[in-house]
């Protein structure tokens, strides 16, 4: 029991940075069609250059902020320079495209960072706190509610405010959306740039726990695809069930069976749904039309 | 048109048999013999790739899979079945083949998106179990490989691995050319262009992706025991996620459903890295960049929007 | 004979019912004919003949076999054939290719044997090129033949899908709007090839918005109205239907306008 609620935790805290990777897929998604493979990128910045800010004598605050712009700057040039000079691309070179962003962002990381794993200190100090005969890290606490307070805001954003609602239309009908006066482009610029923040976050907030390095972003963004897939894409609630679905399987798997596997769990999950649930579990029935 | 399609598939295809027999003579070292032999396996893959991906339309981002597939079968098979590597060759094909059956069967259900990332976590699999299985593998450093040991004669030579290499992939592609202007291949473009049309002219859709599939699988594995032979050693990254995506980009930047610029596109890729070696730190920001620019301005990829502005300038 | 009979056949999406309790029967030799407004169902009819959509209730029949829900390409095997309202051409293929296409199921499909290019492919080639020729004059496409598809007319791909359907040799034909969007001289070309298919055997279901169209060529014509059966007969019968008179007077600027929209 102690065992199963120990797996629970670093499963749930594993699983909100998936969660909160596979929301960002499904921002962009929702507004464009497009899935970004560069997704995991943007997490991996989060993490990289608030270590190389905080390493250069910048407060912890400060460069996580610093890593949250970047990381918004290199969203917002993603989509300025990549995808809205390929609108109407076909699906395959959309995926080529975003997966050619992500090789270049990493490569680039890769020249002005290093290849080295790295790891800042946790923002509440390393004592384990005590739940019920299970222990929790309380960075694990801080993904947990920064998951739970990016989760809450971008609902309020979506369902309250006029900008939200602007990019749900955009997203549902473009032309629609330009005749009542919408910028399509505007809003697309947003979304990539929300996107792009919140795989930041994920990243800043995770790092203490498990050390981030150029590298990290592909799997990130293929397990974020993949809880995507599993809640049905477009549907945010059901890419947070499904990125906390994964990270969970993932640390079960890992914890009861072998870690040497832990990684394949994720996608014989996602193989398996789409072969039985071809929508995800959240996802909407789709008649072709001809 | 189909007619004259077909003599200008034919004369490509003539056209780079002889820049394969000449290029040689203008060889500064043997390197480029080794070179040569790199990209000529990767065509063939990629030559292979495109029959699922420009002909059928159907994306994969796990044919590394099917290359680590074809790999290991001619290491593990000589070193722990004690299996002829030339058997060795056609038991990875046969095994690429199977489960690319198997896997196939499910999965092409999948359209888009949901099928690439399907075919990923394949891939991704593979190269996994590559990685873990030890025991067999060498695990993530890899294993030696026995040469190749044709007729008494022992393949090692770098010039002779060029032109062994380079007559596989001109078989290669000729039964790729072979297979567009038949009636199979009629029936993947055409279930590439519209699925629904296709089923109602009879065409049995699923069955042709698989078709496909398992064709494209049997060439990536032949690449990859060409290519583990060649260099008398492998490691799980030559099934993995980049190697994927690496043949991918070879398809696309020659031109979907090119046989030609399948080969051209594989040379390109090949070889840049080469081109780099002195500015290797910057390689991958340049392959991210130039995979964006050809997608972006060169939608048809390389070959075909160069291939248009040429006839366009010389009627 | 009866070559093709709908049962009670029904098929809702999302609650709304598409078509609703519908029975037919289509005798072997004739132009039958489908009318009604947009959205009547015409084309979801034919989705679920063609095997595209599978009904949520009711039997399709063909030649006596129940084929209710059988895949489209199965269905191609026992005979039918259709074109498409909103084109389905393989644009990335000659318009010859195109009705090569067609006669695939009367290749041999050894997929060794194409690999090799052995002789047979080489002659079976040669055979449905010949074929699909002799199809693309039939329509009035020869000129055209190798010409990329994508490079056509709109009325000539509508005719080009005709030929490829034909190329089957089916002995059902669904015709979607075959006249849709074709000038006054192009729907009396139409017209012409669709008599002379049914001169030649083939059996054909038609959906067409062209009054004159139909009532000039079809033996029976089917009234759909909101998925239902508003009435059925020959075009005489039809035409002096009291609820088809006030259907169609009632909403007669919407036919005129889909007439002129499509």
């Amino acid at each position: 029991m102690s065992q199963f609620l120990q797996f629970l935790f670093s499963g749930l805290t594993e699983g909100a940075v998936y969660a909160m990777v596979a929301l960002g897929f499904t921002i962009i998604y929702n507004a464009s069609d497009v899935v970004n493979f560069a997704q995991g990128e943007f997490v991996m910045l989060g993490g990289m250059v608030t270590f190389f800010a905080n390493a250069a004598g910048i407060p912890l605050p400060l460069a996580a902020l610093i890593a949250i712009l970047v990381a918004v700057v290199a969203g917002l040039a993603l989509n300025r320079f990549a995808i809205e000079p390929a609108r109407g691309a076909s699906v395959v070179n959309l995926i080529i495209i975003t997966i050619g962003a992500s090789i270049f962002i990493k490569g680039l990381a890769q020249l002005v960072f290093d290849k080295r794993f790295h790891r800042f200190p946790a923002f509440s100090g390393d004592d384990p706190i005590r739940v019920l005969d299970a222990t929790i890290l309380p960075q694990s606490l801080w993904v947990l509610f920064g998951a739970c307070a990016i989760f809450s805001g971008l609902w309020l954003f979506f369902a309250r405010t006029l900008v939200g609602k602007a990019i749900t239309a955009v997203a549902a009908n473009r032309l629609a959306a330009e005749l009542v006066g919408i910028s399509a482009k505007r809003m697309m610029a947003l979304s990539f740039a929300l996107s792009a923040a919140i795989g930041a976050i994920a990243g800043i907030l995770i790092t203490p726990i498990s050390p981030t390095s150029v590298e990290v972003g592909t799997l990130l963004a293929l397990k974020g695809f993949a809880g995507a897939m599993l809640g049905g894409m477009g549907n945010p609630l059901g890419a947070v069930a499904g990125g906390l679905i994964v990270g969970i399987v993932e640390k079960m798997s890992a914890g009861y069976v072998s870690t040497n596997y832990k990684d394949a769990v994720a996608f014989i999950i996602i193989i398996l749904t789409l072969l039985v649930l071809p929508t995800g579990l959240f996802g909407k029935a789709r008649v072709d039309r001809v | 048109m189909a007619q004259r399609l077909l003599n200008h598939r034919a004369f490509g295809l003539l056209v780079i048999a002889l820049i394969i027999a000449v290029a040689p003579l203008f060889f500064p070292s043997t390197f480029y013999y080794r070179m040569g032999t790199a990209i000529f396996i990767a065509a063939l893959a990629a030559v292979g790739l495109n029959v699922l991906m420009g002909l059928a339309g159907q994306v994969s981002l796990g044919h590394a899979g099917f290359y680590g597939i074809g790999a290991y079968a001619v290491a593990v098979g000589p070193a722990t079945f004690d299996i002829a590597p030339w058997a060795a060759i056609f038991i990875g094909i046969a095994l690429a083949a199977a489960v690319a059956y198997l896997v196939g069967r499910p999965i092409l259900k999948l359209r888009g998106h949901y099928l690439a990332v399907a075919t990923l976590g394949f891939g991704i699999l593979v190269s996994m179990v590559l990685t873990n299985e030890g025991t067999w593998t060498g695990g993530p450093d890899g294993m030696g490989v026995k040469r190749l040991v044709l007729f008494g004669y022992v393949l090692k030579d770098r010039a002779a691995w060029y032109w062994a290499s380079a007559a596989v992939l001109l078989v290669g592609a000729v039964v790729a050319v072979n297979l567009i202007e038949s009636p199979t291949g009629r029936a993947l473009r055409a279930l590439h262009d519209s699925e629904v049309a296709a089923a109602v002219n009879g065409i049995d859709v699923a069955r042709y992706k698989l078709v496909a599939f398992v064709i494209s699988a049997c060439y990536a594995s032949l690449a990859g025991s060409l290519a583990a032979l060649s260099d008398a050693f492998i490691t799980p990254a030559s099934a993995g996620f980049l190697k994927s995506i690496e043949l991918v980009t070879m398809v696309v930047l020659g031109g979907m459903g090119s046989v030609i610029g399948s080969i051209i596109g594989a040379a390109f890729l090949e070889s840049l890295p080469q081109l780099l070696a002195r500015m290797q730190e910057i390689e991958h920001v340049l392959l991210g960049l130039i995979i964006m620019l050809v997608m972006i301005f060169m939608r048809d990829g390389l070959f075909p929007t160069l291939a248009r502005r040429f006839r366009r300038a010389a009627p | 004979m009866t070559l093709l009979a709908v049962d009670n056949i029904a098929i809702q999406f999302g609650g709304v019912k598409a078509v609703d309790d519908l029975s037919f029967a289509v005798e072997k030799g004739q132009i039958f004919s489908i009318i009604g407004p947009n959205g009547a169902g015409k084309t979801t009819l034919f989705n679920m003949i063609s095997g595209i959509y599978r009904p949520s209730r009711g039997r399709v029949t063909l030649e006596g076999t129940d084929v209710t829900g059988l895949p489209p390409h199965l269905l191609a095997r026992r005979g039918l054939s259709r074109t498409f309202q909103n084109l389905q051409i393989f644009y990335r293929m000659t318009a010859l290719e195109n009705v090569m296409v067609g006669c695939h199921l009367q290749e041999r499909r050894s997929v060794l044997a194409h690999l090799l290019a052995l002789p047979s492919v080489k002659r079976q080639n040669a055979e449905s090129r010949d074929r699909a020729h002799a199809l693309l004059t039939r329509v009035g496409l020869s000129a055209d033949a190798e010409k990329d598809a994508g490079n056509l007319s709109y009325g000539a791909l509508k005719r080009l899908e005709i030929a490829r359907a034909l190329a089957s040799d089916p002995k059902l034909l669904l015709l979607d709007e075959p006249a849709a969007g074709c000038n006054h001289v192009e729907t009396e070309e139409i017209d012409a090839l669709i008599q002379t298919i049914a001169q030649d055997g083939v059996t054909v279901a038609l959906v067409e918005h062209d009054m004159k169209l139909v009532m000039k060529i079809s033996h029976r014509i089917l009234v759909l109205d909101y998925g239902r059966k508003l009435a059925e007969g020959s075009a005489q019968e039809v035409r002096q239907n009291p609820d088809v008179i006030r259907a169609y007077l009632g909403s007669q600027a919407s036919v005129g306008a889909a007439h002129a929209g499509t």
